[in-house]
């Protein structure tokens, strides 16, 4: 059933569209930067965005860096939202029920399905990212800076790389959660897609807010942008710790409740 | 084959489906009726584990559902509330995928299987099409060619014929009567009377939500004990068979009594010309009138 969900989601031309449209504005902005030579003073815009006019190869993070915060939740909401009420609203939910496939089953397929998009969306956000750098911005030779001004080596930029792409991942799996939920409760795909998006709004206006202060530490974008910390000396572990940890508790609450309402739910679509 | 107990599915206040006891025995072709809103999709859905009953109790091939729904349903085809398909995929794409879910499709007889069933509804021309480029009846024989994929024993087919011209209905009666005769069993949704009735070897009536009427399609249909007669001379022939005419419709005469042959032998005799004559049989739409009519009104009607 999963291999069934995978090669759905890989033969499906939205899939491709989403990923395009997700690497145009970091290749804009390469070209932009390559162009003018105008980078944000340090401290200041997207992160990593100061230091890639001197080195190109840091590219992929300032691109992750560029989608995290608005494109890729959009996409991954309307993923995740469409994984049931999509199929409800197409009226092939009922045949994959009645197949018989498992709802329980179902359900974990989808969400393996929604990994592996997310997966392979920042996989190609960041490859795209490092030839556009190198090719544009230039290979400075040698070690990276760091974020806190001391040098890193290639194999420590690649595993810090690989770590930051995880934690993306595991921040999106969040809203993954919230969409999935919303969609085995309606059969709009897109109620579902924008009500998850909704409640991103919501906690990052929160998030801007100092009376909300007491709350802040449970938002669920939050933590997103900690994996910044990661190319810092030495690593700064405490946010993306809370990071790791809060977006587990959403994603578990999320999807027991997803399971429970799912698997005891009339399918009259 | 499928056997329910005083099913019943509530939905807040409205009775959808009250206190029904199916009976679909092996080698029926069995005709479900109901008008739109009588309950005949709740039933259908319930049978196949999609929506779960308030209370009461479903076999399907002797085992319960929804709890063996994995072990009984790979052997069930089914055709719920239309069919459905990913329209960017071709039909053959849509059926490899759907036999790939769940358990039961095997992958080795796969190509083989589809290449079967798409000859069987009549869509091997158009199968690598899209499917958003279908017409409603080649969609309707896709979601027939879904339901044989896998040689089922039962089938549970809500309204097959929907969206179908004379022709594709005709066909399609062709390969139900055919796989029928191969073994299959065949519970058959409908509102088309004259589809079931042409079909059907059983048939069950549901109104407001209750089954009032199961009953082999041949003893409902059994004849009366009366015989029509039309004659253009009615005059005559009344008199003649004073006291057995039981009513008169213009040149049409019910006679009390099943000996045809004897009936018209004696109107011959005397010189009464007659047009028509034969045992009186009851259509199924006056069956299904009368059991509907008889059936007390319920308060909900959803």
């Amino acid at each position: 059933m999963i291999v069934v969900e995978l090669v759905k989601m890989l033969r499906r031309p939205r899939t491709w569209v989403t990923i395009g449209m997700l690497n145009a504005l970091p290749t804009l902005v390469a070209v932009l930067l390559a162009l003018t030579d105008l980078g944000p003073r340090p401290g200041t815009g997207p992160a990593f965005l100061s230091a890639v006019l001197t080195d190109g190869t840091l590219f992929p993070l300032a691109a992750l860096a560029i989608v995290l915060p608005f494109l890729l939740p959009i996409a991954v909401a309307v993923f995740s939202g469409d994984a049931i009420a999509g199929e409800a609203a197409a009226g092939t939910l009922r045949y994959m029920v009645i197949r018989p496939v498992g709802r329980t089953t179902l359900l974990v397929a989808k969400l393996v399905s929604v990994i592996a998009f997310v997966l392979l969306a920042v996989l190609v956000v960041a490859a795209t990212a490092y030839v556009m750098g190198t090719l544009l911005l230039g290979d400075q030779t040698g070690a990276t800076t760091s974020v806190s001004g001391t040098s890193l080596s290639a194999t420590q930029i690649s595993g810090r790389t690989a770590l930051s792409i995880g934690y993306v991942v595991l921040s999106m799996l969040g809203v993954a959660a919230i969409a999935l939920f919303l969609s085995t409760v309606t059969d709009s795909s897109l109620g579902a897609a924008l009500g998850a998006l909704g409640v991103l709004v919501a906690s990052s206006l929160l998030f801007t807010l100092d009376a909300a202060a007491a709350l802040q530490p449970y938002l669920p974008t939050r933590y997103w942008l900690s994996f910044v910390d990661l190319f810092r000396d030495p690593i700064l572990w405490r946010d993306v710790v809370r990071g790791v940890v809060l977006q587990g508790v959403y994603v578990a609450v999320f999807l027991g409740a997803s399971w429970a309402n799912f698997t005891t739910k009339d399918i009259t679509s | 084959m499928i056997h329910t107990r005083s099913l019943t599915k509530r939905y807040g206040p409205v009775l959808a489906v009250d206190s029904v006891d199916l009976d679909v025995r092996k080698g029926d072709i069995y005709g479900f009726l109901g008008a739109n809103g009588s309950g005949k999709t709740t039933t259908v859905r319930m049978l196949l584990g999609l929506v779960l009953a308030t209370s009461g109790g479903i076999e399907l091939l002797g085992r319960p559902i929804p709890g063996a729904a994995r072990e009984v349903l790979p052997q069930v085809g089914s055709l719920v509330e239309g069919p459905a398909a990913y329209g960017h995929l071709s039909g053959r794409a849509n059926l490899s995928l759907f036999d790939a879910m769940g358990v039961g499709g095997r992958r080795r007889t796969r190509q083989q299987r589809i290449d079967e069933v798409l000859e069987q509804v009549g869509l091997t021309e158009v199968g690598r099409r899209p499917v958003k480029a279908y017409s409603l009846g080649m969609r309707q024989r896709l979601g027939l060619a879904a339901a044989l994929l896998r040689s089922p024993r039962l089938l549970v087919l809500d309204e097959p014929t929907n969206g179908l011209d004379p022709q594709g209905i005709r066909e399609i009666r062709e390969l139900l009567l055919q796989l029928h005769a191969t073994g299959t069993t065949v519970f058959l949704s409908s509102h088309l009377l004259a589809e079931v009735e042409q079909l059907c070897t059983r048939v069950g009536v549901l109104d407001r939500g209750r089954l009032v009427l199961q009953e082999e399609l041949a003893v409902l249909q059994a004849p009366t004990g009366r015989t029509f007669v039309r004659t253009p001379d009615p005059d005559r022939a009344q008199a003649l068979l004073d006291g057995r005419v039981e009513s008169r419709d213009g040149r049409h005469l019910l006679v009390r009594g099943t000996d045809a042959a004897q009936i018209n032998a004696q109107l011959v005799a005397a010189g009464v010309r007659v047009d028509e004559l034969g045992p009186e049989r009851r259509t199924l739409e006056q069956v299904v009138l009368e059991a509907t009519e008889q059936a007390p009104v319920g308060s909900s009607r959803p």
